[in-house]
């Protein structure tokens, strides 16, 4: 049934569709909207999840792994400071093979304290062992969501999965919504390491330098294994519901002379930059990364690159820039644009591609060449 | 595509009548995105939302810089806001005031939805609701059907109150 939606109510209505038995959250701007539509959705009898609300992000994350080691499906929700409060803990759902479902909506870090979308959050997150989608429309945000819980769920994953959203841009603006009965897409969840009374086991022991290696490799291992399943999920999705994702969302891409790469909503503007640039006799192409991790096998040969980077990593450069540099061996022409929710549109990104300087860095809104 | 910019008080129902316009606009088949500006929002400051319609998908996020069409929800905010800014050639401006503003270069409708909210009895926490009324002169432009308009309030509203202020405001209006 189609309606108008926001990123955060879409994200609520495929929980709702994916049934959780525990969902526990703290609110925080601009994901608050996700935690009062499930408890909405639980009080009024539409769910029938176990809520747990809880006094910080560090107990929700917590009460998540507490709820998934059972081997019940569980789900929370959190944004900038909340995740970076949980960042203990998102190690520990990881490190401990827990399939648990979390939305991300993308904010700035303080201080200064702004609460409009960057990406920093999220990508402070990278190293956890956490799979990373990064949604564009208020569809993908619906569609992603459900999709998640039968990838992190795979018993060839077993990892926790998140789903970013851009703060405002996304999580407040109101688009058609299709949703769709997910009926048996989203199998039961079957945890192999559950807690079982009759089968008691120890969780969380000490594992020596002669083994600790092993784990963090099994980590790895199934973070190979995902690509399989998301590629497979994502495939059964397009059959089941007609809506096809990929790795990677390629606009114009295929005879382009220069690839324009961000994320997120700039990711999806920037096809309209594309157009403006065609019409300009510039064969450019856009590339929106939808998985950050696992990060896909991106084929740009032939191709001048430019990155929008909305988060950066002090000291060093922009992080999407980073990985793209490390994986295919090449300059980029990299810019660091909408922090905090600084307003770029689609002109401004034609305008990075147009007056693209491979192998330098540009900070857009900060005078000059930094 | 089709742009608007509508201008408000925290509190007024401007977030809501881009909504209501985005739910008609889908009802008649076509492409909405409704997105309001989001600040340090409190009662009463000043505050803006954008619609977008179109017959494809719509790809733009950034605000709308330049509308087809600006709706004034509150006058009062014309002497602290430049509400024509951007406004495209020979675009249209609504005001809701029961003067009459006009505009050089502009097409002005002055409606007095404020007036029609209060004597339809639509006052929620002692002020006047003006999204519902706002749709009436909506249609009335033929930027939304009248039946794709009635249908978005009827589903948000569960009371025929708001459908009756939007005929009202779609009687009353003059282009």
């Amino acid at each position: 049934m189609k309606k108008i939606a926001t990123g955060n109510k879409a994200v609520a209505e495929a929980v709702k569709q994916a049934k959780p038995e525990v969902v526990a959250v703290y609110p925080i701007t601009p994901q608050t909207e996700i935690v009062e539509t499930i408890a909405d959705y639980v009080t009024s009898g539409q769910l029938a999840s176990r809520f747990i609300p809880v006094e910080s992000e560090h107990s929700a994350m917590a009460a998540c792994i507490g709820a998934s080691i059972t081997g019940v499906r569980t789900f929370t929700a959190t944004s900038s400071h909340g995740l970076l409060y949980m960042h203990e803990m998102t190690n520990w759902a990881a490190g401990a093979r827990l399939p648990i479902v979390m939305a991300n909506v993308n904010r700035a870090i303080g201080p200064g304290w702004n609460i409009w979308a960057e990406h920093t959050d999220a990508l402070q997150e990278r190293d956890t062992g956490w799979l990373q989608v990064y949604v564009a429309t208020v569809q993908e945000a619906y569609d992603a969501t459900l999709m998640a819980f039968r990838i992190a769920e795979h018993n060839d994953v077993l990892l926790p999965v998140m789903i970013n959203l851009d703060g405002f841009s996304l999580s407040h603006n109101m688009q058609p919504l299709d949703t769709v009965e997910p009926g048996d897409f989203i199998p039961p969840c079957h945890l192999p390491h559950a807690i079982d009374p009759k089968n008691p086991t120890s969780y969380g022991g000490l594992t020596g330098p002669n083994d600790h290696f092993r784990f963090r490799w099994d980590i790895e291992r199934s973070m190979r294994d995902s690509v399989k399943v998301i590629e497979e999920t994502q495939k059964e999705f397009a059959k089941r519901f007609g809506r096809s994702y990929g790795f990677t969302e390629n606009y114009r891409c295929d005879d382009a002379d220069v690839i324009l790469i961000a994320m997120g909503t700039f990711g999806k503007e920037a096809e309209v930059a594309i157009d403006l640039l065609r019409k300009e006799g510039i064969n450019a192409g856009s590339m929106r990364i939808r998985w950050f991790r696992p990060f896909p096998k991106l084929d740009l040969a032939g191709k001048e690159v430019v990155v929008i980077d909305r988060d950066y990593s002090f000291g060093s450069g922009g992080i999407l820039a980073q990985e793209i540099v490390a994986q295919t061996k090449r300059d980029v022409y990299s810019v660091i644009a909408g922090l905090g929710g600084q307003e770029v549109t689609y002109d401004d990104l034609a305008d990075f591609v147009r007056k693209r300087r491979i192998g330098e860095e540009f900070w857009f809104g900060v005078t000059g060449n930094v | 595509m089709f742009e608007i910019r509508i201008h408000s008080r925290g509190g007024q129902g401007g977030v809501t009548a881009a909504r209501l316009i985005a739910m008609a606009a889908l009802h008649d088949g076509k492409y909405a995105t409704a997105c309001p500006f989001y600040g340090a929002e409190r009662r009463g400051a000043p505050v803006v939302s954008f619609v977008r319609i179109d017959d494809h998908p719509i790809k733009v996020y950034s605000q709308i810089r330049n509308p087809d069409l600006v709706l004034v929800l509150d006058e009062s905010v014309m002497s602290v806001v430049d509400v024509l800014n951007g406004l495209k050639k020979g675009g249209r401006v609504l005001i809701n005031s029961a003067h009459k503003h006009e505009f050089a270069g502009f097409t002005t409708s002055n409606v007095d939805l404020t007036g029609i909210a209060l004597r339809d009895h639509l006052v929620v926490a002692g002020s006047p609701v003006l999204d519902t009324t706002v749709l009436g002169a909506l249609a009335k432009m033929g930027i939304c059907s009248v039946d794709s308009v009635k249908k978005a309030i009827r589903e948000m509203f569960s009371d025929e109150m708001n459908v009756n202020a939007e005929e009202d405001a779609y009687r009353e209006i003059s282009l």
